[in-house]
């Protein structure tokens, strides 16, 4: 199992680098949920969020827009994941965490630091046996944004 | 105002130049201005603090053991350590690090360790002074628990300075109710503050960059509209009507038009009316770093923090009302979507403002053109107008004397 869990987030790394978002779509189940928070938010249990999807529907939602509707400047993404740690006991949904940095290189700049903080994942299998997000919520120690978060973290 | 200045052009050296970066932190940051400095609620009770911003210049909000707030630089008046490093907190008193100096929570002086020396030697001199050497406290005014500072004690008082034109659309979003932070959002935008300042006073973006509001009927070029300023042209606010989602003939104009789309999620349009009036969109400024938004069921105060002529901070305050029920709250969250650093709006506006700066930079003789509505400097009752960007700089140039 750890290795399908392995290969889970590896793809979700994949598919945003690529820019595949139905990919990225198709690795949470219909109702999950996707939410980007600050840890400054988060920890002092404020609950504004800087992105909140409240379904996969409110997800495609957001991936639409990110193709059709935003203006923004061109960008390349590399995700860079931790080590992926099982913090549940027992079998499925179970919790799962990673940290992760995502570096942003822009046309005519270097490469920098675009996030950095970590997912706190409800992983289920699903009636095919996939594994796939329930729910995930990624809390960046990054408050200070650098211009703007377009693609999913 | 030089003789040969033009209200419909500014010159790009506005936004570049360093000395008038610098010239701009003594007289408009450093004048007979308010800055908006935080909410009243961000430090409830006697002790707690946040540390925040004028112009460049870090300072510290804090309420007192009789309710007063007070504000003072976070810089220790011996030799300038940071005294507070912390985003916010709650203290008894503050105490340097570097040399224990305790000052209590007006900023007064109140303890210097060895001022009478050690075993009989060294110490201050005898004439030194604790009450005169204590936190140079800015003044502070608050309406509303809005939090406003500034450096000049000339400054006019806070109802004046917002003045008759402004004052109810500043009461209409923060006298209805007690308010509460949902949370805040940051972004560091490397553009000068005025093009953050003139983004939103600049109706005639809003249907032709904003993809996503026409797309989805959140908002169109024929909807009811007003640009109004008070009688210095320093302050503004853009005000709208969402109407009926009819066609219309200047959806052809714009260029990024989508037609047909249908969000899968419609909750983001679960918005209702709930402020007296027509209007379900007011944008105000307020000079000289102010934003207060309210876009539908989404309110911030959103904090313009200059950091270099090509840099600025955004904080955003998002909030709502003690009143609010469990369903407003969502809505409040969910319409969140809409705005801060990874909005589906304003998304928009901090790339392009980052385009501007980074052409501005790599072209950076001449001048902008705001001739949109005219070359005057009139309230207008629609959106293709540029008025509020040219009273803006009118005013601007009155106080640069450039």
């Amino acid at each position: 199992m750890r290795v399908e869990l392995v290969d889970l987030y590896a793809e979700y790394a994949s598919a945003l680098d690529d820019g595949r978002l139905d990919d990225w779509l198709g690795l949470f189940t219909e109702e999950a949920s996707y939410r980007i928070v600050s840890r400054e938010n988060w920890e002092r249990g404020l609950p504004l969020m800087t992105v909140w999807c409240e379904s996969r529907a409110a997800m495609q939602d957001r991936a639409r827009a990110i193709r059709e509707t935003q203006m923004y400047a061109t960008r390349w993404l590399r995700h860079l994941l931790g080590p992926v740690r099982v913090t549940s006991s027992g079998s499925f949904p179970i919790d799962v965490e990673a940290p992760y940095a995502v570096f942003e290189t822009l046309p005519d700049e270097h490469t920098r630091v675009m996030s950095v903080g970590r997912y706190a994942d409800r992983v289920v299998r699903d009636a095919e046996g996939t594994l796939r997000f329930a729910d995930k919520v990624c809390v960046y120690d990054s408050v200070l944004i650098p211009t703007s978060l377009v693609y999913p973290l | 105002m030089k003789v040969e200045a033009r209200l419909d052009r500014v010159p790009l050296r506005f936004y570049t130049d360093p000395d008038i970066y610098r010239q701009e932190q003594e007289r408009i940051f450093g004048g007979p201005s308010w800055s908006y400095v935080g909410l009243g609620v961000e430090v409830p009770e006697a002790g707690d603090f946040k540390v925040t911003w004028v112009g460049d210049r870090q300072v510290v909000l804090v309420r007192d053991d009789e309710g007063d707030l007070w504000v003072w630089p976070n810089r220790c008046a011996h030799r300038g350590t940071a005294l507070c490093r912390e985003p916010f907190g709650h203290a008894e008193e503050f105490v340097c690090p570097y040399h224990q100096w305790v000052y209590d929570l007006r900023g007064t002086l109140i303890g210097v360790p060895f001022r009478r020396g050690v075993k009989g030697q060294g110490g201050m001199p005898e004439d030194f002074c604790m009450e005169a050497n204590g936190l140079p406290s800015l003044a502070v005014a608050e309406r509303n628990g809005v939090v406003f500072a500034s450096v000049d004690d000339d400054a006019p008082n806070l109802t004046e300075y917002l003045g008759d034109a402004m004052l109810p659309y500043f009461d209409r979003v923060f006298g209805k109710d007690g308010l509460v932070v949902l949370g805040y959002e940051r972004q560091r935008i490397p553009a000068n503050w005025k093009l953050l300042f003139e983004n939103i006073k600049d109706p005639y973006h809003a249907t032709l960059l904003h993809v996503f509001l026409v797309t989805f009927g959140l908002f169109r070029a024929d909807q009811p509209s007003e640009t109004r300023m008070d009688s210095t042209g320093r302050h503004s606010v853009l005000v709208s009507r969402r109407g009926e989602q009819a066609e219309a003939e200047t959806v052809g104009e714009m260029r990024s038009f989508r037609d047909g789309f249908r969000l899968y999620d419609q909750r983001l349009l679960d918005i209702v009316r709930e402020f007296p009036g027509e209007a379900t969109v007011v944008m105000q400024t307020l000079w000289p770093n102010l934003i207060v938004q309210q876009q539908s069921n989404t309110l911030a105060t959103r904090q313009i923090i200059p950091r270099a002529p090509g840099v600025s901070d955004l904080v955003w305050t998002f909030f709502g009302y003690v009143g609010d029920d469990d369903e407003m709250r969502m809505r409040r969250l969910r319409q969140a979507n809409l705005m801060g650093p990874g909005g589906f709006v304003s998304i928009d506006d901090s790339e392009v403002m980052r385009l501007a700066q980074q052409a501005i930079e790599a072209n950076p003789d001449g001048e902008a053109l705001v001739e949109m509505g005219g070359r005057d400097t009139a309230d207008a009752e629609h959106m293709a107008t540029e008025a509020a960007i040219r009273a803006f700089y009118r005013y601007y140039r009155e106080v640069m004397g450039l």
